[in-house]
């Protein structure tokens, strides 16, 4: 299964030193954590980590799609909250599977809004999200100031399902990778929303509609947001109007380290898996080491940074 | 007494990328107030001896003397230390900036710690004036300039601290008419002031015009080195290409009656007016106009990609408004656009990626790309086209020489198979051999009944190798007249306004 955006069979160089050098660092922090305590590699810890990676795994899925378009998404946490705020008040009078349609479906909303006003309207992505991060977490509140905690049990089933050892809800992300990597490795529009970052206006005069699939990639986005939405409300128990705030950070550092260029047109389904794995780990064993929460942003950043500058070295000797 | 020294030696200069050689052992000696004329084929190492005098390049071994002295040029900065200044072939302007701030970047005169801005935009006026670019406002926002125009920005910022090794890559390539006659003078005057200009160039009668030197590069070394007295065109052209080419361009065949593309009073104001012309099935014709003649406007207009005022556009006799480029494409049309790497390639992509980018939507099985038909047509275009290397198919675009680029960009619209081709400025930059390739390539779709519009701004080209050529001139259609037997001077008169 090739998920990267070049069959790395065919290019031995650049995509396969992307992919390696995330997937690299995640083997060696699990090596690390694994060997130097006891807590790692308990069952409850490792159930945790896997919940942990789907909120920033499906963010992270939905805003490569944009990055590779060469635009950003920064709404993405506000639809988290509005989202999942939604699903938790329709539940009371809608049957819970409608409700969490309705809930992912405000994402799918959102995203195309955000993709009409870039592509229709030729307005900067950067600007438009940023505008849409405030309105929507705005709606959040405005749709209810208090977090609201449904009585009914179904309404946890989602977040806390297990197929065998792994959780449900992570199968899901999985999945959406999956897809997501034929999505973009396989089909036209796929291609077409890589070739857009590379240069738009080659492809346009191409025959292939730059509109079309930009609004196409926010909408993906939206969709991944509104799904990680009702999923995280589903596993907290709880929606709060004030959640998944800085959330659209963590999805632009897990395509950042996977190898993904913010001017668009490069980067890897895999290898933000592999970021999003990094995230969540330094998170988990940051935890684990009892290191400050404070410490741990700072750590964060420092590695974030580190990754980039391994990238950059693994492109220049190639 | 010492013997006097050279400005300029190469001497054993080798140049590796990633363990594969492309240059062998350069040797190269110039002198002040000289013009070496460079010429090569596609991937002859023109390229890489340019960069490696621009110190964007390290040389993997040999040795650069400046004055007999050996240097190093680690980066661009060096090489300017040593008052050796490049012009590339792409453009480096910054499109948002006047020519005047293009032009004095890091060096303004300044008033009380401020810009002076009367005083930069008269220092940037006198400069342009010296160098006989006076028709160029230095005011101006570059990027609103014609293509023509901010080449000639480019070459001027070069000259703003007098460089003594100037070096032009393809100088001339989008340059027409008196833009063209400014830049020969502009070289002439350097030398005479004895700066070593180094000038590569396609046009050959250009290169045995301007250059005291001549030197011809082929797979990376150098095969020949000679004189503009002793030498011709044609035995330029069989050093390049390492063969005898008996005729550069393809024996006509007459198109047919049938009409493929028909415009009627096209119009598009700012660009374009009144635009009256056919295209008939199997038949090749030139469009010339300098630039900023409208020619492009039109091409893009034809294609969908604007939209006409008025007028009409009509394809295989069936009237076609086309809204978007895949409208024409429906229609049968296929543009190769004249900015290779603005609107020609996809840089981040594969060779393969970029030929089957027209035919993404079409080469599917179950909603899924068909990467083995994708991998088949692509190695028949590859093959027909003999794109090089010839395993070229996943490496990156941009790894291919400007010309193999060009050739890539034009199967990916063979391989849509239209019935009409627009090809803007198909050869600029690209060597002879593969010119020849490419004509040869051309008259066989037009044999096949593909109707050809090439457009061009190379006076031979455009006579030599179609069936009649239109002329235009300030957004209209100044002239046509049948190619066989036409001079290039009556289709020049045409497009400035002195026919009779």
């Amino acid at each position: 299964m090739t998920l990267t955006k070049e069959a790395p069979r065919e290019i031995a160089g650049r995509p396969v030193t992307l992919a390696h050098a995330a997937i690299a660092l995640v083997v060696l922090a699990l090596a690390v954590a694994a060997v130097t305590t006891d807590a790692f590699l308990t069952q409850t810890n490792l159930t945790n980590l896997l919940k942990q990676m789907v909120t920033t795994g499906l963010l992270a899925y939905g805003m490569l799609v944009v990055i590779l378009t060469g635009g950003i998404d920064l709404s993405v946490g506000s639809v988290v909250a509005f989202a999942g705020i939604l699903t938790a008040g329709l539940s009371s009078g809608l049957p819970l599977p409608v409700a969490m349609l309705v809930g992912i479906a405000s994402g799918v909303l959102f995203g195309l809004v955000n993709g009409a006003l870039v592509s229709r309207f030729e307005l900067a992505p950067f600007v438009v999200t940023l505008a849409a991060l405030t309105t929507i977490r705005g709606l959040a509140f405005v749709y209810s100031d208090v977090p609201i905690a449904p009585e009914d049990e179904s309404f946890f089933w989602l977040g806390s399902a297990m197929l065998g050892p792994i959780p449900l809800t992570t199968v899901i992300m999985l999945a959406v990778f999956l897809a997501g990597g034929v999505f973009l490795s396989r089909t036209p529009a796929g291609r077409s929303i890589v070739a857009i970052g590379g240069n738009a206006e080659t492809v346009r005069l191409a025959g292939i509609s730059v509109r079309k699939h930009v609004l196409l990639a926010y909408t993906i986005s939206g969709f991944c947001a509104g799904l990680a939405g009702v999923i995280l409300a589903s596993r907290v128990g709880i929606a709060q109007p004030s959640v998944g705030v800085a959330f659209e950070l963590d999805a632009i550092a897990a395509c950042v380290i996977g190898g993904a260029s913010l001017a668009g047109g490069k980067g890897s389904t895999l290898a933000t898996l592999g970021g999003v794995l990094v995230l969540v780990l330094i998170n988990n064993l940051l935890n684990l080491y009892n290191v400050q929460s404070f410490w741990q942003q700072v750590l964060k950043g420092l590695i974030i940074i580190a990754v980039i500058l391994v990238h950059r070295a693994s492109r220049r000797r190639t | 007494m010492t013997v006097p020294v050279p400005l300029l030696e190469l001497k054993d200069v080798h140049k590796a990328y990633a363990g594969v050689e492309v240059l062998h052992g350069v040797d190269l000696t110039a002198d002040r107030g000289e013009v070496i004329g460079v010429v090569g084929a596609n991937g002859a190492g023109k390229s890489t001896l340019i960069k490696i005098l621009a110190g964007a390049e390290p040389m993997s071994s040999g040795q650069l003397r400046v004055d007999g002295e050996p240097v190093t040029l680690a980066n661009p900065h060096d090489a300017h230390q040593r008052g050796i200044r490049t012009v590339y072939q792409e453009l480096t302007l910054a499109p948002q900036l006047t020519v005047t701030e293009n032009l004095l970047l890091g060096r303004f005169p300044r008033r009380h710690g401020l810009i002076d801005w009367r005083a930069a935009h008269e220092q940037a006026g006198t400069l342009l004036g010296e160098i006989g670019f006076g028709a160029i406002n230095p005011r101006k926002i570059a990027g609103r300039l014609s293509v023509a125009r901010q080449q000639m920005v480019e070459i001027a910022k070069a000259l703003v601290v007098e460089p003594r090794v100037l070096v032009l890559d393809e100088p001339s390539a989008v340059l027409a008419g008196s833009d063209l006659d400014a830049l020969f003078a502009l070289v002439r005057r350097l030398q005479d002031r004895g700066v070593l200009v180094v000038y590569i160039s396609h046009r050959l009668v250009e290169v045995l015009d301007l250059a005291t030197q001549i030197v011809v590069m082929k797979d990376g070394v150098i095969i020949a080195t000679t004189t503009p007295a002793n030498t011709d065109e044609d035995e330029l052209i069989r050093l390049m290409a390492g063969r005898r080419l008996e005729q550069i361009y393809p024996d006509r065949r007459p198109g047919t009656e049938k009409p493929a593309l028909s415009v009627e009073s096209l119009t598009r104001k700012g660009e374009f007016a009144d635009i009256d012309l056919t295209v008939h099935k199997g038949e090749i014709v030139g469009l010339f106009g300098l630039v900023g003649s409208g020619r492009t406007e039109l091409a893009h207009c034809l294609f969908g990609a604007t939209r006409p005022d008025s007028g009409g556009i009509a394809v295989d006799g069936t009237p076609r408004a086309f809204k978007t480029p895949q409208d024409a494409i429906a229609a049968g049309l296929a543009l190769v656009t004249e900015d290779r790497k603005g609107s020609g390639i996809v840089p981040g992509l594969t060779v393969r990626e970029n030929i089957a980018l027209t035919t993404l939507h079409a080469t599917t099985r179950a909603g899924l790309v068909d990467t083995t038909a994708q991998r088949r047509d692509v190695e028949t275009m590859i093959e027909r086209l003999d794109i090089r290397p010839a395993h070229c198919a996943t490496m990156p675009v941009v790894r291919l020489s400007g010309g193999n680029q060009q050739k890539a960009v034009l199967a990916k619209w063979l391989l849509k198979q239209p019935r009409v081709l627009i090809l803007d400025e198909p050869t600029r930059g690209v060597d002879m051999a593969t010119r020849v390739s490419i004509y040869r390539m051309i008259d066989d779709l037009a044999r096949a009944g593909v109707a050809v519009l090439l457009i061009s701004s190379d006076l031979t080209e455009v006579l030599g190798a179609t069936d009649r050529v239109l002329v235009m001139r300030e957004g209209r259609i100044a002239g046509g007249l049948r190619s066989e037997g036409a001079t290039e001077d009556q289709v020049l008169a045409y497009s400035i306004g002195r026919a009779a």
